[in-house]
Parts: structure tokens; sequence; C-alpha cells
């Protein structure tokens, strides 16, 4: 194992540009995904934020319906594949090997491939938006016929984007269960790996089994489209319906692709800033491994209207509302660790508990959504926007910026500004809420999902909506002053930098030098 | 387990999900073949029937649509009958085709309620075949058709819908693109 791992170890590591470029380091890797993730995030909300200015009033203001679409369609994509995936990633190949004690991933010549490819898919794909005809307009989802008869000659590159990020986060993927699997430090058997990367790496065997898939679809709305095959066209004995099937086979894990990981991290702040033991460790373990595979049976409740037999509106009713189980576990075991602990409000633990109430809104609301009776109703409205923003943003993407807050001092050796760390939580907190509560009434009123106008009597809720959307775009401004700040300089922080936080990566110094456990430490 | 065996593991792994997404179109298939879901017809020439049930009726309605595009009309003579399970009968479809250039139409059959759909057979069906239609050309394209007598009892209304489809440029493309580079099929009539 150590061959691979150690060759580079010995010549020094070369500077500027040609440092990032070639590095094999999981620490530089690391740092690199979550940059890319922070840059997508902000170009995903600009585009967010082109949204919400249309939506500001009824009627048309400021962009063409068609380039409307391409904004909704872009931004979902932007945040699934360039920001969310990326940054677990980056977490992923900062703490998972000082977490195991190992010196560093075990393909990292792989992993430098799986980083460097991911800019140019994204690089494609916004570019498309500026040649003629523009770039995808079809949803993230690319349901045919939309993607194949009515989509513009541009859907190749679409195409070839989806590609490159499929088989970089495959190849990710591959990296942490290859770590996972062989790297750990003696002693560090399964059952006492940190709950980050028991998560990782269930979110590994996900993605290896449904990236492929997704990377199929694609493929077939590429033949289709530009090779005359009819996988998805009926006249040619095709079906369009079986589209949805595939995409959502993919689809639904892939939601869980990128709650699992934020699993992760709330187990790992939640118990440091209770001064207490995670309670129901192995519990989380199985309710992790239950909600992995569970995923894989449920994929049919985002396709209730279309047309199914009653049976199969049934099992996906049940089967959906079985994964709420495995999920409260997590969410009581969470409640359960700060139950009489000695508490105290950090901001990773700030925005660890706004992660706990506001996901499992989003919990709530998917629970909603798996009644098929109402979610004929529901589907395809705002209230399904209000669903997987609150599972997404205040879940997902506040999981994210806890761990960056929780690691940051050890990623850097300094303590970041805390009264602005406390602003940016704060004008998040209110501001998504006045973004996202909101889209549940106007959904439950009937404003469909992306369409540029809508009624007059959504107007008052959709200004309401829109000043949230600058507001948390806005205050995003703050968490990249934030860490720029952090990066430049700041109060020297000891090696552990939270009392209560237990784990190996808080043994080795801050900020963390650049090759640690290259002897393996001794695991009890 | 060494990394490289691990490795080659994992990415064989990945390369049988992506086959496996390609597996689901057959499966697909074969699964709305056996429960008769999605309201996919038998498309294969059945059997005749030589005996009927007489002690129900049910009743049978066609309706056809063009896609977007498609400059064709196609009716049936009669809108509904009336039938018992088992018992044949041959309805009549005028197909017109409405454009000034010679074109092919192919019809795609649907069943409603979707449950239905494989208790429908079809001894002979002009869907079974593309069909080619001069300019303001038409032609009488006849179904000959019957229930399966197991039919559930508590279906009395079945709907058989087709789509109709211009292929005229799918199947030109192919045998064009055999000679040409541009593989590209585009629905020239979509308006
Ligand atoms: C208790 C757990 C959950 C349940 C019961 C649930 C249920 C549902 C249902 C039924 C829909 C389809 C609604 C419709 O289109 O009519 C849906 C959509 C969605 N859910 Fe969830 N969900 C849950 C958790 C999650 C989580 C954890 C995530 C992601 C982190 C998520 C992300 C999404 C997304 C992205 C969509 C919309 C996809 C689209 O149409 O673009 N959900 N959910
Ligand atoms: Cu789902």
């Amino acid at each position: 194992m150590t061959t691979i791992a150690e060759s580079h170890h010995h010549h020094h590591a070369p500077t500027g540009i040609k440092r990032w470029l070639f590095t094999t380091n999981h620490k530089d890797i690391g740092t690199l995904y979550l940059l890319f993730a922070l840059l997508m995030f902000l170009t995903g909300g600009a585009m967010a934020l082109v949204i919400r200015a249309e939506l500001f009033q009824p009627g048309l203001q400021f962009v063409e319906p068609h380039f409307f679409n391409q904004m909704t369609t872009v931004h979902g994509l932007i945040m699934v594949f360039g920001a969310v995936m990326p940054a677990f990633t980056g977490l992923a190949n900062w703490m998972i090997p000082m977490m195991i004690g190992a010196p560093d991933m075990a393909l990292p010549r792989m992993n430098n491939w799986s980083f460097w490819i991911l800019p140019f898919a994204f690089f494609i794909l916004l570019m498309s938006l500026f040649m003629e005809g523009g770039g995808p307009a079809f949803g993230w989802t690319f349901y045919a016929p939309l993607s194949t008869t009515y989509s513009n000659d541009n859907t190749a590159l679409f195409v070839f984007a989806v590609h490159i990020m499929g088989i970089s986060s495959i190849m990710g993927a591959i990296n942490v269960i290859v770590t996972i699997v062989n790297m750990r430090a003696p002693g560090m058997t399964y059952m006492k790996l940190p709950l980050f990367v028991w998560t990782w790496l269930i979110t590994a065997f996900l993605l290896i089994a449904v990236m492929p898939v997704l990377a199929g679809a694609v493929t077939m709305v590429l033949t289709d489209k530009y090779f005359g095959t009819d996988f998805f066209n009926a006249a040619g004995g095709g079906d369009p319906v079986m589209f949805q099937h595939i995409f959502w086979f993919f689809g639904h894990p892939e939601v869980y692709i990128m709650i699992l990981p934020a699993f992760g991290v709330i187990s790992t702040i939640i118990p440091t800033f209770s001064r207490k033991k995670l309670f129901g460790y192995a519990s989380m373990v199985y309710a992790t491994a239950s909600i992995a595979f569970l995923s894989f049976i449920v994929w049919a409740h985002h396709m209730f209207t279309t047309g199914m037999p009653l049976a199969g509106e049934l099992f996906f009713m049940y089967s959906t509302m079985l994964i709420s189980v495995p999920t409260g576990v997590k969410v009581f075991n969470w409640v359960a660790t700060m139950w009489r602990g000695s508490i105290s409000f950090e901001v990773p633990m700030l925005f660890s508990i706004a992660f706990i109430v506001l996901f499992t809104l989003g919990g709530f609301s998917g629970l909603m959504l798996a009644i098929t009776p109402v979610d004929f109703q529901y589907h395809d409205t705002y209230f399904v926007v209000a669903h997987f923003h609150y599972v997404l943003v205040t879940g997902a993407v506040f999981s994210i910026m806890a761990g960056a807050y929780y690691w940051l001092p050890k990623w850097t050796g300094n303590m970041y500004h805390i009264g602005l760390a406390k602003a940016h939580f704060w004008l998040s907190l209110i501001s998504v809420n006045i973004l996202f509560f909101p889209m549940h009434f106007v959904g439950l009123a009937g404003m469909p999902r992306r369409i540029p106008d809508y009624a007059l009597q959504f107007a008052d809720f959709n200004a309401l909506i829109s000043i949230g959307g600058f507001a948390f775009g806005l205050s995003q401004l703050l968490f990249v002053a934030v860490v720029y700040k952090c990066a430049k300089g700041g109060q020297k922080v000891p090696a552990k930098v939270w009392d209560g936080a237990e784990g190996l990566e808080w043994e080795v110094d801050s900020p963390a030098p650049y090759h640690t456990f290259s002897e393996p430490p001794e695991v009890k | 387990m060494n990394n490289v065996k691990l490795l080659k593991k994992l990415i064989l792994t990945s390369l049988l999900m992506f086959a496996f997404a390609f597996a689901l179109v057959p499966l697909y298939d074969v699964f709305c073949d056996i429960t008769g879901l999605n309201g996919k017809p038998n498309m294969e020439q059945a059997k005749v029937s030589a005996n009927s049930d007489e002690s129900r009726s049910v009743r049978v309605t066609f309706i056809t649509h063009a896609q977007a595009g498609a400059p064709f009309k196609v009716k049936a003579k009669r809108y509904s009958v009336d039938v018992s399970p088992g018992e044949m009968e041959r309805i009549e479809f005028i197909a017109q085709n409405l454009s000034s250039s010679d074109k092919i139409m192919q019809a795609v059959p649907s069943v409603a309620p979707g449950r239905a759909a494989k208790y429908l057979h079809k001894v002979s069906c002009f869907c079974f075949n593309q069909q080619p239609l001069t300019s303001k050309g038409s032609a009488d394209l006849p179904l000959l058709f019957y229930l399966d007598e197991t039919l559930p009892n508590d279906i009395h209304e079945v709907t058989l819908s087709y789509t109709i489809y211009d292929i005229t440029a799918d199947v030109k493309g192919k045998v064009a693109s055999n000679s040409n580079s541009d593989g590209e099929l585009t629905n020239e009539n979509s308006i």
C-alpha cells in the first residue's frame, strides 16, 4: 500500500501554479476541491439571483423565457455537481486520511486527475450558455423529449460535461473506498471509524452504483438526439417515461449522496460542543446503511403523476415513508447527544443546530410529498422547490459551512474572525427562511416551478422570496471574507482547537503539516 | 486486499453499472410486458379467437392523435364498439396525408386503463407496419382485434389510443446516413 503513497514524499513539491497542477497531496487536493466548490457556489448563486430578479414581479422584466430556463437548469446542475458534491469530496480529501491515521489517499495520482478534469466540465457547461442557441434549458433533470426532440444542438456539450463530472466523482469515490479499506491505522477497526468516514464510505458506494447509470442516461440522450436511436422516442418503439425511471434510479440515490456526508459532519460537531460522546454510534452506522439501501427502491416517488398503476404508487409511497424511519433515528440521536450536555454555541455548533431543525423541516415536507394522492397537487409546484431547498441548502450547504468553520482553524492554523462568522450565520439563517419558507405557501396555492411568470395573487410572496434570496446571496460574501482573512492570518490556535473535540485530526499540529501520519499512530 | 486489486474491482463495478443502465431498457420492456403496466399493448400478431364470452360486454373506444407537426389525420370509422370478450371485431381507420409531399407514418398504440393492455390482442393492425402515404393521399387501414376472455370483470371500458408519428425523415435519414456522415435525424416537420 505504501509504495504509491510514499514515492513522492521524498522529492520537494514544486512551487507556484505547478504545485497545484501536479499535486498529489491530499491536503492540497482537498483545498482545490473546496475552493472550486466555493467558486461554483457563487456562480450558481448568481444564476439564482437572475431567477429571483425575474420573479420579483409578475410579468417578464429582465430575461427571455428561454434564458430563464437556462438559468434554472444550469443553476441546478452547478449546485449539485459543482458545489455540494465537490465540497464534500474536498472535506473527504482533507479529513479522511487524518481521521483514520493514513499518510495520504490511497491513489494520489488518480486523486489529482479526478480534481483537474472537473474545471473543464464546468467550463464546457458554462461556455455553452454563450453559444448560438444557448445552453441546456430542459431542467437539471433533462427529461426526454425536452432534451432530445426539443433541445438545441449544444446538447452534446451538456452530455460531454456531465460525462466528465461523472468520471470525476467515480474516481473520487473509488479513492475514498480504497483509502478507507486499506489505509486505516493499526487498531482503527471499522466500528471505531469516525462517523464522517463511515458516511463517506457508504456515499462512495452509492456513487459507484449510480453515477454510471447517469452516464448511461446522458449517453442514451446523446444517441437519440444525434445518432437516430429510439430509446426515448415512442415513434421508434421507445418510451419517454422510461427516461424518468432511469434518471430517478440515479436521481434519488443522488440526493442521499448529497446528504449522507452532511450527516457525518453533523455527527462530528454535535458531540464536540455538547461535550458528550455521540449517542448511539452503532445505530447511526446502521441507519446510514439502511438509508443507502432504501434509496434504491423509492425512485418513482418523483413520478407519481406519470400514470403508474395503483400497486406501484402504493409501493413507492410506503417505501418512501420508510426512509424517514432511519432518518428519524439520526435526528433523535443528535438531540439525545445534546440532551444534558454542556453545550456551547461556537459557530460550527450554530450551523449544526440550524441544520438539525431546518433539515428536519425539509424531511417533513418530503413526507407530505410522499403521500401519493396529495403529491398530485404538490408535484411540480414551488412546494417541491421549498422541500428540496430545505434539505439541500439548510441541510447539505449548512453542514458544509459548519464543517468549514469547524476545521478551518486546523487547515490554516488561525482562528477566523468570530464576530464576522456569527454575522454570517445569523444573516444566513434569517434570510434563508425568508427565501424558502414562503415557497411552501405559494406552492400549496398552485404556483408552478420553472416558469418565468406567475399569476398576480402570488406577487407579494414572490417579492418577499426575492428579497430573502438577495439577502442570502449577499450574506455569503461574508463567508468569503471570513475564509480569506483566516487564510491570511489571525490568532494562532493549538493542535486541539476545540476542547471537546475528539479524533486523530486534533493530534497533529495546527496548521496541519504538509505530511501527517507518515508513521501510523497507535489507535486504542 | 491490495490497492490495485481493489481498484480493479471498483472500476469493474462502475462499468457493470454503466451496462446496467442499458440493461434497464430491455428489462423495462419485459417488466411492462409481463405486468401489462404502462398501457403498452402486445405488438405481436395474435392468433384468431375461437369462442367468446357472451355474458359480458365491454365498450372499446378508439382515439387517435397526431403528434405535433405530423401532417396526418387518422380517424376510426366507428368511434366505439361494444364487444364481448373473445369476440373478434374489425375496425376501419381512414388515414390522410395533409401535406403535399409523400410521407411515411407510424402509429403507436396505447391502452387505458393500463392493466387492460395485456388483454387486448391484435390479429392484424396497421400499427405493425410503417404506412406510406402519397401527397394529399388517403388510405383505409384495418384493425382486427379481440379482448381476452380472462379480462378482469371490473373492466367495462377500454380505450385504444393511437399516436401518429411522421417518420419520413427517420426512414429516409437511415437510408441516407449510409452514404452521408451527417447522421442527425431531426423531425423536419416540427414547426
Ligand atoms: C424524509 C425524507 C424525504 C422524503 C420522504 C422525500 C420525498 C420526496 C418526494 C416525494 C419528492 C417528489 C416531489 C414531486 O416532484 O412531486 C421529492 C423531491 C425531491 N427531494 Fe426529497 N425527500 C426526502 C428527503 C430528501 C433529501 C434528504 C434530499 C436531498 C438532500 C431530497 C432532495 C429532493 C430533491 C432535489 C427533489 C426534487 C427533484 C426535482 O424534481 O428536481 N429529499 N422528495
Ligand atoms: Cu427522491
